[in-house]
């Protein structure tokens, strides 16, 4: 088949890629723009291992055509740490034991990232809502909502919406 | 898996779109937020040859409300959610909002994706059942406003032509009362019942969601008594034949159906005393 040449905004970098219509978001990302932080789970929109932040909110990566998402703004995990330095919410996963095999947790850490800067202080319930569109297949999910109470806790959500995270 | 080949048109007006759409005589569709046909196109259960992308077509974006509430095709369940005159001018859908998928889901879906799918599990087709809505479609020959207890025909089938494109949902001026009710396994799961409630003048109708191929809408019945509200939740369930599957029998969808009905109707018909 055709590939067409697309121009993709990912991670505040312009671009071009050259691929068929067809391709997900999601496999465009990982092939050929080597950003492996989203992984492909169920590849149809349930499991959310494929998450990436589509002008800042979470979205499916593997719900989308690579052509749709000309024109808007794409954040994987990979722009989230600040170089090789671990964020708070991510130095939380560490801390609190939030990942076993880690296949969900580049999901988990974008996920909590958008939703603590909606609300930076959760109860419980609501951070077991917020996650509950992200499987764990480990089923670690106390730990991952721990460590998610405790980046609240600290601070992020004010922090990140404040641009310091 | 992955989704078969197709050819991608980007639309920049609906005169396009529709061009386009009634161009692919049947094997064009068209693509808005994709939370729905892409999963089917994954799976390989969809295998349109044309998709039309609308989501340029800044026309079917928004909200607008003069007492009735109407809604472009290309509005996102998050933009609903935000949207302070959704949640004044159509309470039972704002309180159904949270229910459609995980905010993922949400801030792709869309308003206009979710009917014209018309998922019998979904909780948009059974909220505007209930409030007895109209979807608005649009095709080169011109443009059919059309009941949604009408529009929904069955599992994934509405009245809307291949060459017609869903352009705007239309919700009437809100009910005295309303509820919406759903039980799932987990919060964002496709509902195994849902049920819608308006009331109005003391008489409540329901349409209840994820028990057949379409909303199925009971009432108006006058609901003055506790014993009324019950033998009207009696009475729905008993009006349906809901699937037995792995996800709960036809005897549990039935319980679970008066027990929802009961709870909506009786919140619904509360709100309006208060």
């Amino acid at each position: 088949m055709a590939s067409t040449l697309r121009i993709l905004n990912v991670n505040g970098r312009e671009h071009q890629v050259n691929v068929e219509d067809r391709k997900l978001l999601l496999d465009t990302l990982r092939e050929d723009l080597g950003l492996t932080g989203a992984h492909a789970g169920c590849e149809h929109g349930v499991c959310g291992a494929c998450t990436v932040l589509l002008n800042g909110r979470p979205v499916r990566s593997c719900l989308m055509f690579t052509p749709q998402a000309e024109g808007h703004e794409v954040s994987t995990v990979e722009s989230i740490a600040n170089g090789d330095e671990l964020t708070s919410l991510q130095q939380a996963f560490v801390d609190n034991l939030g990942l076993q095999c880690g296949y969900c947790t580049s999901a988990m850490v974008l996920t909590a990232h958008a939703y603590l800067q909606e609300n930076p202080k959760p109860t419980r319930e609501e951070v077991r809502d917020a996650i509950s569109g992200n499987l764990c297949r480990c089923t670690g999910y106390t730990g991952i909502v721990e460590s998610i109470l405790a980046a609240a806790e600290a601070g992020y959500g004010e922090d990140a919406r404040a641009g310091g995270e | 898996m992955k989704p078969p080949s197709f050819e991608y048109r980007r639309a920049a007006s609906v005169d396009e779109a529709l061009e386009l759409l009634a161009a692919g005589d049947g094997d064009a569709k068209a693509l808005a937020g994709g939370q729905s046909l892409v999963a089917l196109m994954n799976l390989r259960l969809a295998r349109p040859v044309t998709l039309v992308d609308i989501a340029p077509i800044a026309e079917l974006r928004g909200v607008s409300s003069n007492g009735s509430l109407r809604i472009g095709a290309l509005t996102t369940f998050t933009e609903l959610e935000q949207d302070p005159t959704v949640a004044q001018a159509a309470p039972l859908l704002a309180e159904a909002l949270p229910y459609i998928g995980h905010p993922a889901i949400r801030n792709r879906g869309t308003a206009g994706g979710s009917v014209a799918h018309a998922d019998p599990a979904a909780e948009l087709p059974v909220v505007l059942s209930a409030l007895d809505a109209t979807v608005t479609v649009r095709s080169r020959t011109g443009e059919r406003t059309i009941p949604a207890r009408e529009f929904f025909r069955g599992f994934l089938m509405t009245a809307a032509g291949h060459d017609e494109l869903v352009t705007a949902i239309t919700l009437p001026p809100a009910t005295d009362g309303a509820a919406f009710e759903e039980f799932a396994r987990r919060p964002g799961d496709f509902a195994l019942v849902s049920v819608a409630c308006a009331v109005s003048g003391g008489e409540a109708t329901v349409a209840l969601g994820g028990v057949s191929g379409a909303p199925v809408v009971v009432g108006p019945t006058a609901v003055d008594s506790e014993d009324a509200i019950d033998a009207f939740a009696a009475s729905a369930a008993e009006s349906i034949a809901p699937p037995s599957d792995v996800h709960g029998s036809r005897e549990y969808r039935q319980h679970l159906t008066r027990e929802l009905v009961a709870r909506a109707v009786r919140r619904a018909t509360a709100a309006r005393r208060s």
